[in-house]
């Protein structure tokens, strides 16, 4: 038994999906979704026991590609943030109906697996195919199923696909470059390639276009704010929670171990681009009067701070990255899914339209709070969790990063305490909002259970994922 | 040689089937016959590469030439088979449009598998007239007129050029045979003629490959010809042409001066950069395929800079380009087949009215455009990953700006398909579209998850 299943249930809950009709299509996806989540834990449980479960053979041989998985505790951890956000955000959707639903959930299993397979791949091309295949079926999905006007909507996403494919191409680039000097694609091998200063300086560079476009890191963020606008909620929480972690993943697994000495002199750039994210994105934020546009600023703001401990090099800052990327997605999740349950309600996402909500639904807003207040990383939460282990890592470097970094938690409190007071605070709105369904409680208390667990006992991933950490680093400071 | 032989019979046929009254019959039957006939061709792949000496030797079977004919085959038996439905309003002229058609095969087939200057220059003017012939075709149509007489006029003064380039080397080395041409250029005390009538030889071959700045006939005459007719054009014959190019240049000489070489960068970054700058400007389906082809033209230019490796590439890469091509027009010519124009409107809504056809097309397009799995994608990566091991990284930075630009209007089209409504109702399409849509899209997906099946062939 090794990871292909997953990839394999994945792929085959795809196409099951879209054969299963419009009516059944959800339904099968979350069999599916969920199957894929329980073969997950599955082979976690495998690994932990010390069972191998990567997976090697041949797909090509000129140029020699191999179809290589590797499972450790960094990639499964990111598998295992895929396919549990995967069915929380299925499930989410179950309030809403689309046309031709059984494109739309094959769609976003074919994205999972996709995402899955970005996560898993140690061999560079395969690893580009997958990355690239992402970025399909979210293309159709926020083109055909997303909100707003069409013409405005089609100009944000192929802006979007014309952004990231062309940075992304970049990075083909590189692997190209890479081969002609290894041979090979495997991680392994390229890990060991001893390059020139100039050469690791452009390898270094096309990386970071792929990911700076991805994460988004400033000045490449133009796409996201539109996108998350105009995306179906889905989308969003596609995006936001699972597929800008690929960036940051790809910057520990691919980038910085193979132009580590790129890395280290470029270091005082690449953090002060990262927290210039932080900053900018938290006073967007500010002033933004659509809700979902300010969570994506608040994603924004959140994720520079998590590029930026990517960038420190140290063992705390990679571990508190891979804590805070988990944490980000199911908060963001929630959040999304929180905007999504008050827009099922009233219609609008214009902040200065709700407010009131409060003494309509006290079970509501308190799910609310919680995950505002998560998002702000208030300890007891998985966030503080990584938002203070990276914190934390920025001061060893230099204190001031760890100050400047640090103005996302309080900018951050400031405003999302503030859209939280004009959403649902204030005089009892005019128009009635139903007490939230069983279904949208189900995925708030999975979500919000999940970041309180972890917040109190962040043990078991750091355990996870500290060995493969390790074994990165000994790679970069080679 | 038996390929030929059995080709130009099956041309026979089809003429003669006209005679004997078979038209009803005559599409399958040639369908069949060239099934048949790349049996054959396959066939030949165990036979040690040689020159058949029976024919004064003309003709050379070795594995590119036999590689090259498989996939012209199977790009014909694509072509005859949508021809059935496309020309059945003028069933007096079938037989001969079909019989072209298997006639412009031959000439292919000469233009690959020649080991003789003569043969090649027989082939290519076998193939081009055929084409002027089939540009032409639509007679009562002022556009379909001009399209093959501008092609006409330009193509035989490109035709012009190179049977001067011939007489040239002939001159410098006193033999038409392409092996003994390559003996002697790489002595020393070759005659200046001998450069001279490669480059105008180069040249007519560039006019034919329509790549930059020899392109201006294509996009008039793609526009103007009939759709079956710039289907042919953009796939096979773009490709057969590129094929001989890249023998020519490896069988007359063994590799390019570095001051050629810079020439073939400049024309591909020429052809690339302004066929996709131009395409994004067309509302017309065949034109913007006209100047992506000018553009994969360029890309494919990459391959000759990397001569002795490099044929595995251009082969998948050929296959690749044609098979999406071949998917896209079966998807343009069910669509417009009854509304007289080609513009990009008559795809809004097809996503919903008719979404099979829209995803093949969609397919295609992503296939051309470079994005992974489709076969397409790792065309370009070999491409690139040759050209950056032949030192040309620069070059591959302007092919991926490029293919960054051409996204731009491939998409064009997917957002018509799907974010746009249909303005009128879509008549029904008959199946063979969609067998042949289906087929050259699963084939290219084929190649794009085994592309050792390809790849491996020629090395």
């Amino acid at each position: 038994m090794d990871v292909t299943t997953i990839l394999l249930l994945l792929l085959i809950g795809s196409i099951a999906t879209f054969f299963a009709g419009d009516k059944l299509a959800s339904k099968v996806a979350l069999i599916f979704s969920l199957g894929a989540l329980g073969l997950s834990l599955y082979l976690l449980n495998l690994l932990n026991q010390g069972a191998n479960i990567s997976y090697i053979g041949e797909w090509m041989s000129s140029p020699k590609v191999s179809l290589a998985f590797k499972a450790d505790g960094l990639s499964m951890a990111m598998v295992l943030l895929t396919t549990a956000l995967t069915p929380l955000i299925v499930f989410s959707s179950f309030g809403n109906s689309f046309n031709n639903s059984k494109n739309f959930y094959a769609l976003v299993l074919f994205m999972s697996f996709a995402m899955v397979g970005t996560f898993l791949a140690v061999d560079g091309l395969l690893y580009y195919i997958f990355w690239e295949l992402a970025l399909i079926p979210i293309y159709f999905i926020a083109l055909i199923w997303g909100n707003g006007d069409a013409e405005d909507r089609k100009k944000a996403v192929v802006k979007f696909f014309i952004y990231t494919l062309g940075g992304s191409l970049f990075m083909l680039i590189a692997f190209a470059y890479l081969y002609s000097k290894a041979g090979s694609f495997l991680i392994g091998d390229l890990y060991q390639l001893e390059l020139t200063g100039t050469e690791e300086f452009w390898i270094f560079l096309a990386f970071f276009l792929a990911y700076a476009i991805k994460i988004p890191i400033i000045p490449f963020h133009t796409w996201q704010a539109k996108v998350y606008q105009k995306a179906p909620t889905v989308g969003t929480m596609l995006l936001s929670g699972i597929m800008l972690k690929m960036g940051l993943y790809s910057v520990i697994r691919w980038q910085l171990p193979i132009a580590p000495s790129a890395a280290k002199a470029y270091m005082p750039i690449l953090i002060g681009l990262s927290i210039a994210g932080v900053i900018y994105g938290s006073i967007v934020a500010l002033r933004q009067k659509d809700l979902k546009k300010l969570l994506a600023y608040s994603s924004l703001a959140h994720v520079g701070l998590i590029a930026a401990g990517c960038y420190t090099l140290t063992l705390d800052g990679l571990s508190g990255v891979v804590s805070q990327m988990i944490a980000h997605g199911f908060v963001i999740v929630g959040l999304f899914f929180a905007a999504e349950v008050i827009f099922r309600r009233y219609e609008t996402r214009t902040i200065a339209d709700l407010g009131g909500i409060r003494s309509q639904t006290p079970q509501f807003t308190s799910m609310f709070m919680i995950l505002v207040l998560a998002s702000v990383a208030l300890p007891g939460t998985f966030n503080f969790v990584g938002e203070f282990t990276v914190l934390y890592s920025l001061s060893q470097v230099n204190i001031w990063y760890a100050v400047l970094g640090g103005t996302t938690i309080i900018l951050g409190a400031y405003y999302m305490l503030k859209m939280f007071q004009n959403v649902m605070l204030g005089e009892t709105n005019t128009k009635v909002f139903a007490e939230v369904t069983t279904n949208e409680a189900i995925t708030f208390v999975a979500i919000i259970a999940f970041l309180l667990f972890f917040g109190l006992y962040p043990k078991p991933i750091v355990d996870l994922v500290t060995p493969s950490l390790n074994e990165i680093l000994a790679v970069i400071n080679k | 040689m038996q390929v030929l032989i059995t080709i130009v019979s099956l041309g026979v046929f089809c003429l003669l089937a006209e005679i004997f009254n078979l038209r009803k019959l005559l599409v399958p039957v040639t369908v069949i016959g060239l099934l048949a006939i790349l049996g054959i061709s396959l066939n030949l792949w165990a036979i040690d590469p040689s020159i058949d000496s029976n024919y004064a030797s003309m003709i050379a079977v070795d594995k590119f030439s036999n590689a090259f004919n498989s996939l012209f085959i199977v790009l014909t038996i694509f072509l005859v088979a949508l021809s059935g439905d496309f020309y059945k309003e003028h069933q007096t002229k079938i037989s001969d449009f079909i019989a072209i058609k298997v006639f412009l095969l031959a000439g292919a087939v000469a233009m690959v598998s020649f080991s003789n200057l003569a043969m090649f220059f027989l082939g290519i003017e076998v193939l081009s007239i055929s084409l002027y012939v089939l540009a032409a075709s639509k007679r009562l149509d002022i556009k379909s007129n001009e399209a093959g007489m501008k092609y006409f006029l330009l193509g035989s003064f490109a035709s012009g050029i190179i049977l001067f380039g011939i007489c040239l080397i002939y001159g410098a080395t006193g033999y038409f045979n392409v092996a003994e041409i390559k003996d002697l250029s790489s002595g020393a005390g070759i005659p200046v003629w001998f450069p001279i009538g490669m480059v105008l030889m180069i040249i007519g071959m560039l006019f034919k490959i329509a790549a930059a700045p020899f392109h201006f006939w294509a996009p008039d005459v793609y526009e103007g010809s009939p759709s079956i007719t710039t289907a042919t054009m953009s796939t096979l014959a773009k490709v057969v042409a590129m094929a001989t190019l890249y023998k020519l240049l490896s069988g007359l000489s063994s590799e390019l001066i570095p001051t050629f070489e810079m020439v073939i960068v400049v024309v591909s970054i020429l052809s690339m950069t302004i066929g996709n700058i131009m395409a994004l400007r067309q509302d017309n389906v065949k034109r913007m395929l006209a100047f992506s082809g000018i553009s994969h033209a360029g890309f494919m230019l990459m391959a000759i800079l990397s001569l002795s490796t490099a044929a595995g590439t251009l082969l998948y890469y050929t296959a690749a380009y044609a098979l999406a091509g071949i998917a896209s027009f079966a998807v343009i010519i069910a669509v417009t087949r009854d509304s007289g124009n080609e513009l990009t409107e008559n795809f809004n809504g097809l996503g919903k009215s008719n979404p099979l056809l829209a995803a093949v097309l969609t397919a295609s397009l992503l296939s051309m455009a470079g994005i992974p799995i489709f076969s397409g994608f790792f065309a370009k990566f070999m491409l690139f990953s040759d050209a950056i091991k032949a030192g040309y990284l620069f070059l591959v930075i302007v092919g991926v700006i490029n293919s960054i630009i051409s996204v731009g209007y491939y998409f064009k089209l997917i957002l018509a398909m799907y974010t746009k409504e249909a303005s009128a109702e879509k008549p029904a399409v008959p199946a063979v579209y969609y067998l042949v849509a289906v087929s050259a899209i699963v084939l290219n997906i084929a190649l794009g998850l085994y592309p050792s099946l390809v790849m491996n062939l020629l090395n």
